[in-house]
């Protein structure tokens, strides 16, 4: 799956950082910053919670 | 503002509708949410309003900008009698703001909140805890943890996070703990904020001619930076702000977590074998309990549908969030407190733009409480029976009065 975010959009509750620290991060200002846009296997439910649970609607995922 | 005809509103089911238990959920949430997800009530100052009680709904509402926070508008629901006035005579806070304004004073602060240096401050709350239960310890039984921890614990953390830790730190300890002592009079009241506002106002000229490491200090740095001066009122609100968000809800928590953990000892062994599952609970906790349903108002800036119900413009919504985090369709078996359920998709810190800035700050000060506190008192337990003790069902924040305690 491919990961997307907006920056703009964002508002630094850092719920996708607890949901998977490997795919998602807060750069210096507390806003999402992604280490990866691209998801397989065990982490593709890791990544659609986070989607799920953003409070913001600053994440998106497109399904290959 | 909801327009229905005097005959209709008399016979509206009234909000808030207090808990009569810690555990279950109010009998008439559970029955609208299933008969009428999207339904009318009336507030104490008279105004009805939508009560929404399905997940769906809840979570549609709080993230869509149709819906403002706006708590001066118009048709906004009223939970407090002269709370419209007293909010008119003060800087907007943020909770009230929408739109670019509100995404630019988030904006500003959320480095202070992050995962990462929320992570950080773990040595901090770590020692602030020890502390208070260095003192614990010391003091004659039965020892009520509502007075000596969880009112404390986000005290303490507050002002550190402020930059309150001069000369004056044991005169503000005061102050908030008088501010939400239930027995304190309403004229005493007006003084402790007055008090608080003044005592936020020296520490902000203190912190704009000595910066230190806290929120306050880099506001006025980020601000000198971005306009060349400092907005003094704008920080007082913010100060204010997290004390009010940070302090009661905080304390609730920590003290109906103690509780719940001190009377089913199968939990409390659990957290004890494996601490990394303290956090799981700590979210099952938030859940279960929802102590702040009252807090997710919002009004309508359009016609909008809302579970096949059309919601009109300067119609007043109360998305209740102790209502969604028990919607059997969002958690099975809702009613059932699992400290493992592993459940983070629970609306206890509210949803969009607005969910609690301080959310991981407090699930950290609530891991550390829970851990440290039967770490160290291993005997620790109840010095009364549940029946006997004193629960917040006349607050507009679910929690204890007391919580007394032996070991």
């Amino acid at each position: 799956m491919r990961i997307s975010s907006d920056q703009d959009v964002c508002t630094g509750a850092g719920q996708c950082v607890l949901t998977e620290p490997g795919v998602f991060a807060q750069d210096a200002r507390g806003v999402v910053e992604l280490r990866t846009d691209r998801a397989e296997g065990e982490l593709m439910p890791k990544v659609r919670q986070a989607v799920f649970i953003c409070p913001s609607g600053a994440l998106s995922v497109e399904e290959d | 503002m909801l327009n229905l005809d005097p005959e209709e509103v008399a016979g509206l089911p009234r909000y808030p509708v207090g808990r009569r238990c810690p555990y279950e959920i109010p009998e008439i949430y559970t029955r609208l949410r299933a008969e009428e997800p999207v339904s009318k009530v009336v507030m104490s100052d008279g105004q009805p309003v939508w009560f929404l009680s399905r997940y769906e709904d809840v979570r549609a509402v709080l993230s869509d900008p149709r819906f403002s926070a706006d708590r001066l508008a118009d048709g906004f629901p009223n939970l407090a009698l002269g709370q419209r006035e007293g909010l008119s005579k003060q800087p907007k806070f943020m909770i009230s703001m929408d739109g670019a304004e509100h995404s630019a004073a988030r904006r500003r602060v959320i480095s202070d909140f992050s995962v990462r240096r929320v992570a950080e401050l773990t040595p901090m709350v770590q020692k602030l805890v020890d502390d208070c239960i260095d003192r614990i310890l010391d003091l004659p039984q039965p020892v009520d943890l509502v007075a000596e921890l969880a009112l404390p614990v986000p005290t303490l953390l507050l002002a550190e996070l402020v930059g309150a830790d001069h000369a004056d730190h044991a005169y503000f300890i005061d102050l908030v703990h008088r501010m939400l002592w239930r027995k304190t009079s309403g004229e005493e009241r007006v003084q402790i904020s007055i008090g608080l506002r003044k005592y936020f106002d020296d520490l902000i000229a203190e912190k704009e001619a000595n910066p230190g490491d806290d929120i306050i200090s880099r506001q006025i740095a980020f601000q000198r930076e971005e306009n060349g001066e400092v907005d003094r009122e704008g920080l007082n609100s913010l100060a204010q702000l997290l004390l009010i968000a940070g302090y009661e809800s905080s304390a609730s928590m920590i003290a109906l977590g103690v509780h719940t953990f001190l009377t089913r000892p199968e939990w409390l062994e659990t957290i004890r074998k494996d601490p990394a599952k303290t956090p799981v609970a700590v979210e099952e906790l938030l859940r279960f309990y929802s102590i702040l349903d009252v807090a997710a108002g919002r009004v309508a800036l359009a016609d909008v549908e809302i579970g096949g119900v059309t919601i009109r413009t300067g119609d007043g919504v109360l998305a209740s969030v102790f209502a969604a985090n028990r919607d059997p369709a969002a958690f099975p078996d809702p009613d059932r407190l699992n400290l493992e359920r592993g459940a983070r998709h629970h609306v206890a810190f509210g949803y969009g733009p607005h969910q609690c800035l301080g959310q991981n700050l407090s699930r950290l000060e609530l891991q550390i409480v829970f851990d440290t506190l039967f770490e160290r008192i291993p005997t620790l337990r109840p010095a009364v029976d549940e029946a006997d003790l004193p629960f917040k069902y006349d607050a507009l924040a679910f929690g204890l009065y007391e919580l007394p305690v032996v070991w």
